[in-house]
């Protein structure tokens, strides 16, 4: 499978990254080389094999429902680049 | 007596405690090296004011009669991922300059409250996505060493945790903490003559640490030496509610628990590592590794890791995919930086944030992410990748049949200059050696073996069996020994 720059203006649109017209070019080979050289993985044979879901065998774990943390909204706005009011301002969504 | 700055964590713990010298000007003697090293530019934030004040806390727990805390007093550095609370935490990309995490991370908590200061945030590979700390937004490390008869050719410290190392190997902290999701802990040990550990995947919370794989990303102990890095493990290790994944285990005393007799103890060389295009010396390096174990009593057996060659392509899948999820939050409008061109809606306010933000590594790998669980596509790459995984896992598991730990070398060269690797396929293959073992989640640790033919430090790694760390840090301790490593890199900063 190799990607062409049509399929990597789509990425960078997924990925919410904006690129330009010169950067799509020289991604394309960049990609496909990756792309191609991770391909090998498809000569081994997976028949039978469950994928990993975890390294080390471990358990999810259950805790009481309460609450345990919250009233912290002027420490979580802080780091805003911009908050107003109370809450996280972004710009105009609905015309 | 030697210069304070000589000494390892052990040495300055222990001085403190006996009253040989004071945490204060052990803290004074540190903070005075850094701010002399801005050509090493280790450091992207210092912080000499957390280092005094902890200095002064020991001190004053000292004259009281307290009894001290396990790293009362001893300052050390924190690699810029760890979040520190009112600290800036950027994982060395504009994306995330200035942000001042309102919390600490688990793990620089818990060295806080053993006692630890804090000299300042250490310069990395930009949200550990690198091999040579060339990625970093603040421009890359320059490690302390140089070539024999090279000129002044600037070297890679290493990475992603390449400020860790250079830090440690130019003396300016006595350790520091690294994170490794593919080898950022070991290589950068290996490139700059120190120890460095990975310990199982959940020993050390994940909370507060910027995430790049969460599956594979693991917090661990650099030092000067094994005995250095057991006792900042111990302290950064333990179970935490707060991480899902952390492990619910009692933390070994690993200091106490060293003992550098390999009597008894299988020791596997797997064969698939040693590849055709191995340099001598690195081939060199690795006999006289296996030649240590046998002198400290350990029985030599060659072992197959037949999926070897696949870990490297499972690994640039598994982890971009899930570095393409983590790094969706950085979006502009919770933390860090925001791009907001003339008239533009939401959307374009992302992208354009994103574009603006991130450096070519991580828009390459949050892409490569991106694609490879695109619909259509998800099963051919990020399934067989994470099938390949459990194949690579199962290779472990059926080595441990015939052997204890697994010796190899660390990197598959020293370091190279900076600017010398621009491929990032060929950066990419530096991590061969480090990455089958973050795969699996194994406890994995670099010590340095001796110099190559141009005086720059090589590394041999050891392998263990999950939540086996002390028979790791017991292996680096017998060829540490033997190593007799004292070389350093001569002051020239």
């Amino acid at each position: 499978m190799s990607v062409d720059k049509a399929t990597v203006e789509k990425i960078a649109a997924l990925a919410r990254i904006a690129i330009s017209e010169d950067e799509a070019q020289r991604l394309v080979p960049e990609l496909n080389n990756i792309i191609g050289w991770v391909e090998q993985l498809g000569e081994v044979d997976t028949s039978n094999v469950e994928p990993m879901t975890a390294v080390i065998p471990n358990t999810l774990r259950l805790r009481e429902d309460v609450v345990t943390d919250g009233n912290v909204r002027d420490d979580v706005l802080a780091n805003a680049p911009q908050a107003e009011h109370g809450f996280f301002a972004v710009p105009k969504v609905i015309e | 007596m030697s210069e304070l700055t000589d000494l390892g964590v052990k040495a300055l713990r222990d001085g403190i405690r006996s009253g040989e010298f004071s945490a204060r000007e052990t803290a004074d003697a540190f903070i005075a090296q850094v701010a002399k090293a801005k050509s090493l530019n280790a450091f992207l934030v210092e912080t000499p004011d957390h280092a005094i004040a902890a200095a002064d806390a020991a001190d004053a727990a000292r004259a009281k009669g307290d009894t001290l805390a396990p790293l009362a007093g001893v300052p050390i550095g924190m690699k810029d991922l760890f979040c520190t609370k009112g600290v800036q935490a950027a994982a060395a990309s504009h994306i995330l300059e200035d942000f001042k995490p309102p919390y600490e991370s688990t793990v620089s908590q818990r060295l806080w409250d053993a006692g630890a200061g804090m000299l300042g945030k250490l310069n990395m590979d930009q949200f550990a996505m690198g091999s040579s700390n060339e990625t970093s937004a603040f421009g890359n490390v320059v490690s302390p060493w140089r070539r024999e008869g090279g000129g002044n050719a600037p070297l890679t410290p290493g990475g992603s945790s390449g400020g860790s190392s250079a830090a440690i190997a130019a003396r300016l902290c006595p350790a520091a903490t690294g994170t490794d999701t593919g080898g950022s802990i070991r290589q950068p040990a290996a490139f700059t003559g120190i120890t460095g550990i990975k310990p199982t995947y959940g020993r050390c919370s994940r909370w507060g640490v910027i995430a790049f794989a969460s599956s594979l990303d693991q917090a661990g102990a650099m030092a000067r030496d094994v005995t250095d890095c057991a006792i900042l493990l111990e302290a950064m290790a333990g179970f935490d509610p707060k991480d899902a994944t952390s492990l619910d285990a009692p933390v070994p005393k690993w200091e106490a628990g060293l003992n550098a007799d390999l009597s008894g103890k299988r020791v596997g060389i797997p064969k698939e590592y040693r590849s055709d295009g191995m340099s001598p010396e690195i081939e060199a390096l690795w006999q006289q590794g296996i030649d240590w174990a046998k002198d400290a009593g350990a029985e030599i057996v060659e072992v197959s890791l037949p999926h070897t060659k696949y870990a490297l392509p499972a690994y640039y899948i598994i982890a971009p995919a899930e570095a393409s999820s983590n790094l969706a939050r950085y979006d502009g409008v919770r933390y860090g930086q925001r791009e907001l061109p003339d008239g533009a809606g939401l959307q374009d306010m992302y992208a354009a944030t994103r574009a603006a933000g991130f450096g070519d590594e991580v828009k390459r790998r949050i892409m490569i992410g991106t694609y490879v669980l695109s619909a259509g596509f998800y099963d051919a790459y990020y399934t067989q990748a994470q099938k390949v995984r459990t194949l690579i896992a199962r290779d472990f598991e059926n080595a441990w049949i015939e052997c204890d730990l697994l010796l190899t070398p660390t990197a598959p060269s020293a370091a190279f200059g900076l600017g010398e690797t621009t491929d990032p396929l060929s950066m990419y293959l530096n991590d061969v050696f480090t990455v089958p073992s973050s795969l699996a989640g194994l406890p994995a640790m670099s010590v340095p073996g001796g110099l190559d033919k141009q005086g720059l430090p090589l590394g041999l790694q050891i392998i263990g069996k999950a939540m086996d760390e002390q028979s790791v840090l017991n292996a680096g301790l017998a060829l540490e020994q033997r190593a007799g490593f004292t070389a350093r890199p001569e002051a020239w900063w």
